[in-house]
């Protein structure tokens, strides 16, 4: 005999309260929040320094890093002089929403107008975990192969932006085989309203329109 | 491997519905979406290791995966969304908006009775 009892618990729930907490902290104070998702080695942190010193002069930008071992990504944007709080996740393969809410407190919030939240290198679990941030952006860079909407489609399918990083890699001679046109196609059947914006970080190219994405975003945010 | 994470909320909430009904949990019934990106077998690997020595050693974890659903903007049809073939199964639309994909929920626990 036995018997059955509904519970009908969200599991995360945990992780979904120090998501609205953080949500709500950020929401009153207007601050746009984007999480950054990607593969390791795809460039966040370079695209992060860069954007950072490109725009320093239109929009003041905190960094909030997330890795497994070590604080190279931190000292990599203390470089650029934005205040940076590193979380160091011992193992974890995503960052928690409580995690970030502890490294909130120790970063001049009301100071900023946006904050960045640099996620464990990783395309498969941060997608699952929500942060209080206002929107993902998911890096794909050019060496990874244009496949990847199709084989990890929960973090293209949740994005409000895809960097494609790279591009420089696919100049004519380059050992790199990416259909830019097939990430498009695919990241939109999952997510139809997602911007994409093929960059380097490393040369500049196309850094522009995503700078305007944000400070249009940033703007948006404060004036509502 | 965030399936840990997720096995320990489980333990969690499964020994509460324990303590509260003072029983033995025999089985607990799961369903997530597409998007929770939780593989069966490594959440059954890892709620097996954390639940040993504790009131839910050994039960069984069944685990639904709900597919995301997609509603035509023209025959207003709900349908199971594939990437391999992204419209409308009724009409061919490829005018569709993407529902929300489902949550990851604790649905049911069965529990031993005396």
């Amino acid at each position: 005999m036995s018997k059955k009892i509904d519970v009908g618990k969200r599991i995360l729930s945990a992780n979904e309260q120090y998501a609205l907490k953080n949500s709500q902290l950020l929401g009153e104070q207007k601050k746009l929040c984007v999480n950054i998702i990607s593969s390791p080695g795809s460039g966040k942190t370079t695209i992060l320094a860069r954007t950072i010193r490109d725009v320093k002069d239109k929009i003041r930008i905190g960094v909030i890093e997330g890795d497994i071992q070590t604080d190279l990504d931190a000292e990599r944007i203390r470089a650029t002089e934005a205040p940076v709080v590193q979380i160091e996740t011992g193992g974890s393969c995503h960052l928690s929403a409580a995690q970030v809410s502890g490294a909130l407190e120790k970063l001049p919030v009301n100071e900023l107008d946006l904050i960045f939240i640099e996620n464990v290198g990783n395309l498969v679990c941060p997608s699952a975990f929500e942060l209080g941030e206002s929107g993902k952006i998911v890096v794909l860079s050019v060496a990874e192969g244009d496949d990847k909407p199709v084989k990890y489609p929960a973090i293209f399918a949740k994005s409000k932006v895809l960097l494609i990083n790279k591009i420089d890699l696919l100049e004519v001679g380059a050992q790199v085989d990416f259909d830019v046109e097939r990430v498009r196609t695919d990241a939109r059947k999952l997510n139809k309203g997602i911007e994409i914006f093929p960059i380097s970080a490393q040369t500049g190219e196309g850094m522009n329109r995503w700078y305007d994405w944000l400070v249009e975003s940033v703007k948006d945010l404060q004036v509502d | 491997m965030h399936e840990t994470m997720v096995a320990e909320s489980l333990l969690a909430t499964i020994s509460d519905q324990a303590r509260k009904q003072n029983a033995k949990p025999l089985s607990a019934k799961i369903s997530c979406g597409m998007l929770n990106a939780v593989n069966d077998e490594v959440l059954c690997f890892a709620f097996d290791a954390i639940a040993k020595g504790t009131s839910c050693e050994g039960i069984r974890l069944e685990i639904e995966h709900k597919l995301m659903q997609g509603q035509c903007k023209k025959c207003n049809e709900r349908f199971d969304f594939k990437l391999n073939c992204p419209k409308c199964p009724k009409c061919d639309s490829e005018e569709f908006d993407l529902l929300p994909d489902a949550p990851l929920l604790l649905e049911q626990i069965e529990f031993e009775m005396e």
